[in-house]
C-alpha cells in the first residue's frame, strides 16, 4: 500500500505527521520526495547507507558535425536551442532532457551524457527503509529525480511517501499511483484554500484521500463546513501545542515524548487500511 | 523601479503575512503573487477583477487511435513514462517534449495546446495585483510566473511605479527562479526550527547562484532563541544581513483570519517589527 | 549591411521597442540597398527563450548589426555567438535610431 502525506502549500504539518506516522507503523519504507526542501531526516535521523546520483541525460553538440541545419531547434519544445547561421547555442536550463534533438539530427551532431541533477540518499532508521531525495540548487528537472526515487519503491511494504507542497508536477510525480493520500491543513483562510486546490489535484487523479487538521483549535470552523458538505473524511485533529512546536523546532518526533496522540494515528491508519482494502 | 522579491525555501514561514504588510505600507507599488500553485496573498487584499486571460504551458500529446498501429515505439522512447502500456497518454506524466509526435512513423500522435492555467490584473485597496491560478496537477508553473511577472512590470512602466512587490513560492525549484528573475532584492523569511535553518541555506544558495542581494528575516525569532542565534551567525558567514526579527503572536493569526495585513492588527510590536524591515529593504 | 531593429509597430515611424526578445516587431533595415521589412515576432507569446529564438531569427535574415533597448543574457550570448554587433538603450523611433547607427 502507497500512502502519500501532502498539503496544498508546506508549514501545516505534512512532514511532522508523516515521520511521526512512520515512526510508529515501524516497518515501512519512507520515500521523501519534498526534494527541494527535504526535512524527514531531521527527525527520522536514518543512518545513510549509500548515496546514489540521480542523472538525465542531456545533449551535447558536436559543432564540426553540425551542419546547422535546425531541425535540432524546430524540434525542441522548450527552445533549448538556437541554430545560427554558422554556430549553435545551447541553454542547458532550459533542456528537460526529452532527447528528441539526438534523435532527429540527420547528422550525428547530437550526443548524449549524463548530467547530475541531484542525489538519492539511502538508508535505515529502525526497521524503516529511508529514501531520501536532494535536487542540486537551480535544477528544473525535480519531476525526473521523484521519477527515479520512486523506481526503488518496493510494493510488498507499506510505503509513505512525504510530497513536495503545492499541486505542480512534482506534487503530481510524487503522489502518482498512490493508494491514499493524507492532506494536511489547518483552519485558517490559507489553510482552507490551499486545502481545496490539493483536493480538486487528487479529485482529477482518482487518488482517494482525507484530511488532518492540524493546529485544529486555531482559526475558525471553515474548512470542518466544507468537509461535511463535500463529504471528506477528516480523520484526525491535532490542537495547537507549544510543546508539539518545541518539539519541532529541535527536530523531535512528538510522539515518543506525547504518547496521548499514538491511538489517534494509530485508528487513523486503521481507517486508512480500510478504505484502500476495498 | 525596485523589484523585491519574498520567499522562504520553505513554506508557512510567513511570507504572505509579510508582504501583504508592505502592500499596506509602499506607496506607488504594484503587487504580484508568484506563488501561481497555490496563491495567498489575494486573501489578503480582497482584489476586483479587471482583466482575466488564459494561459497555454505548453502542449500534451494526444493519440489519434485510428491512425495508431500500436507499433508501441513512442512508449519506448519516451523518458517521463507518459505513454501507458495499452498506448494511451497519461496526461499528468506528459511534460510535452513531441518526441513521440516526431518519431512516429504513422503520424498518429498530436501535440495539443494545453489551458493550464488563468491570470488576472486586479484593482485592490492597495494597487495593482496581479495573480494567477495554475489548474492543479498542472506543470509549466514557471511560465506563469514569467507571464504575470512580464505584466506587473509592464504596468509598473506604465504608471511610473517605484516597487514591484512579488510574493515568491515555496522551494527552490523553477517556480523560485522564474519569480527571482529581475529581482533587486530578496528578502528571505525563515523561522527559527531546524527544517526553516535547514531550508534558508537552500534558499540562499539559489539566491547566491543567481547573483541577487538578499536579506532574511527570522519569523517567530522567539519560539527557539538558540535556533535564532544559529541563523544569525549563519547570515553573518555569508555576509547576508538579517533585517528583522518577528514575534510569534497571536495578533498574526487574528490578522490573518481576519484576513487583513498583520501590519494592521492590534499588535504594536508586530507593527513596528514590520515597519523596521520595510524601513530597511527599501 | 543588415540591421535589426526592435520596434513597437510596423514601419519606419514607429517606436523603437525596448525589449528585445518580447518586442511586437522586427525591423530589417539594408543599408547597402535602402530596403527595410518588418517581421512581426513570432516569439512574443514563447513562454520560455524568447530571446535566443529571436536572436535565432535576426541571425536567420542576415543581421550583423541589432539596435534595441535592452537584451536579456540568453539572447546576448545567443547573438554574440552568430557574431551580430548589439546596440543597447537605443530609443525614439526606428527611423532616427537607423540614421543615429551610422
Ligand atoms: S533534449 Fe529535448 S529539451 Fe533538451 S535540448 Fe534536446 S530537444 Fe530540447
Ligand atoms: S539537427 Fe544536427 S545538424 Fe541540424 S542544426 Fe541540429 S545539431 Fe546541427
Amino acid at each position: 500500500m502507497i500512502v502519500s502525506i501532502a498539503s496544498g502549500k508546506g508549514g501545516t504539518g505534512k512532514t511532522t505527521v508523516a515521520v511521526n506516522l512512520a515512526a510508529l507503523l515501524g516497518d515501512v519504507q519512507f520515500l521523501d520526495c519534498d526534494v527541494e526542501e527535504p526535512n524527514a531526516h531531521i527527525f527520522l535521523k536514518p543512518s545513510i547507507g549509500k548515496t546514489d546520483l540521480a542523472t538525465v541525460l542531456f545533449p551535447y553538440f558536436d559543432k564540426t558535425k553540425c551542419v546547422f541545419c535546425g531541425k535540432c531547434s524546430g524540434a525542441c519544445q522548450y527552445n533549448a536551442i538556437a541554430v545560427l547561421p554558422a554556430n549553435i547555442a545551447f541553454f542547458e536550463h532550459m533542456c528537460h532532457g526529452c532527447g528528441v534533438c539526438t534523435y532527429v539530427c540527420p547528422e550525428g551532431a547530437v550526443t548524449e551524457r549524463e548530467k547530475e541533477i541531484g542525489r538519492i540518499l539511502s538508508g535505515s532508521a529502525g526497521k524503516i527503509n529511508f529514501i531520501g531525495g536532494r535536487m542540486n540548487s537551480g535544477e528544473i528537472l525535480s519531476a525526473m529525480l521523484i521519477k527515479t526515487m520512486k523506481e526503488l519503491i518496493d510494493p510488498s511494504r507499506t510505503v509513505l511517501i512525504d510530497a513536495p507542497p503545492g499541486t505542480s508536477c512534482q506534487f503530481v510525480s510524487a503522489v502518482h499511483g498512490s493508494d491514499y493520500c493524507i492532506l494536511v491543513s489547518e483552519p485558517t483562510p490559507f489553510g482552507v484554500n490551499d486545502f481545496l486546490l490539493a483536493a480538486e489535484a487528487l479529485e482529477k487523479l482518482k487518488i482517494p484521500y482525507g484530511l488532518v487538521l492540524n493546529r485544529a483549535d486555531i482559526g475558525n470552523d471553515e474548512i470542518r463546513d466544507i468537509c461535511a458538505r463535500k463529504n471528506i473524511r477528516i480523520l484526525m485533529e491535532i490542537p495547537f501545542d507549544m510543546e508539539i512546536a518545541r518539539l519541532y523546532s529541535v527536530g523531535e518526533m512528538f510522539l515518543e515524548k506525547m504518547p496521548q496522540y499514538k491511538e489517534k494515528f494509530k485508528a487513523m491508519f486503521e481507517i486508512i487500511s480500510e478504505i484502500t482494502k476495498k | 523601479m525596485k523589484q523585491i522579491v519574498v520567499i522562504s525555501g520553505k513554506g508557512g514561514t510567513g511570507k504572505t503575512m509579510l508582504l501583504s504588510s508592505f502592500a499596506a505600507l509602499a506607496k506607488n507599488k504594484v503587487l504580484v503573487d508568484c506563488d501561481v500553485d497555490a496563491s495567498n496573498l489575494h486573501l489578503m487584499l480582497d482584489p476586483k477583477r479587471l482583466k482575466k486571460e488564459l494561459f497555454f504551458g505548453g502542449k500534451k500529446a494526444h493519440i489519434n487511435k485510428n491512425k495508431c498501429v500500436s507499433c508501441g515505439l513512442c512508449k519506448k522512447l519516451c523518458r517521463y513514462g507518459a505513454i501507458t502500456e495499452d498506448l494511451k497518454i497519461d496526461e499528468f506524466l506528459c511534460e510535452g517534449c513531441g518526441f513521440c509526435k516526431e518519431a512516429c512513423e504513422y503520424s498518429a500522435i498530436e501535440m495539443k495546446d494545453n489551458l493550464s492555467g488563468e491570470w488576472y490584473v486586479s484593482s485592490s485597496k492597495y494597487g495593482p495585483f496581479v495573480h494567477a491560478r495554475l489548474r492543479p496537477a498542472e506543470e509549466s508553473s514557471g511560465k506563469l510566473i514569467a507571464r504575470i511577472k512580464q505584466e506587473a512590470k509592464d504596468i509598473a512602466i506604465r504608471d511610473g511605479l517605484d516597487y514591484i512587490l512579488a510574493d515568491g513560492p515555496p522551494g527552490i525549484g523553477c517556480p523560485v527562479m522564474a519569480s527571482l528573475t529581475g529581482a533587486d532584492t530578496a528578502l528571505i523569511v525563515t523561522e527559527p526550527t531546524l527544517s526553516g535553518m535547514h531550508d534558508m541555506e537552500r534558499a540562499t544558495e539559489i539566491t547566491e547562484h543567481f547573483k541577487i542581494p538578499s536579506k532574511v528575516v527570522i519569523n517567530k525569532s522567539d519560539i527557539n532563541p538558540d535556533n535564532t542565534k544559529s541563523i544569525e551567525a549563519a547570515c553573518e558567514k555569508k555576509g547576508i544581513e538579517v533585517i528583522g526579527r518577528i514575534p510569534f503572536s497571536e495578533s498574526i493569526v487574528r490578522s490573518l483570519v481576519a484576513r487583513t495585513p498583520p501590519i494592521l492588527g492590534d499588535s504594536a510590536d508586530i507593527k513596528q517589527a514590520i515597519c523596521e524591515i520595510w524601513e530597511k529593504i527599501q | 549591411m543588415m540591421i535589426c531593429i526592435t520596434s513597437q509597430g510596423d514601419t519606419l515611424e514607429s517606436q523603437v521597442d525596448p525589449r528585445f526578445g518580447r518586442c511586437a516587431y522586427f525591423v530589417f533595415a539594408d543599408t547597402a540597398t535602402g530596403k527595410f521589412e518588418a517581421v512581426k515576432n513570432p516569439n512574443l507569446e514563447a513562454t520560455g527563450g524568447a530571446g535566443p529564438q529571436s536572436a535565432q531569427l535576426a541571425a536567420s535574415k542576415g543581421a550583423k548589426k541589432v539596435l534595441t533597448g535592452n537584451v536579456g543574457p540568453n539572447a546576448m550570448s545567443t547573438l554574440a555567438a552568430a557574431g551580430i554587433e548589439v546596440v543597447t538603450g537605443v530609443s525614439g523611433t526606428v527611423k532616427e535610431a537607423l540614421a543615429n547607427s551610422k
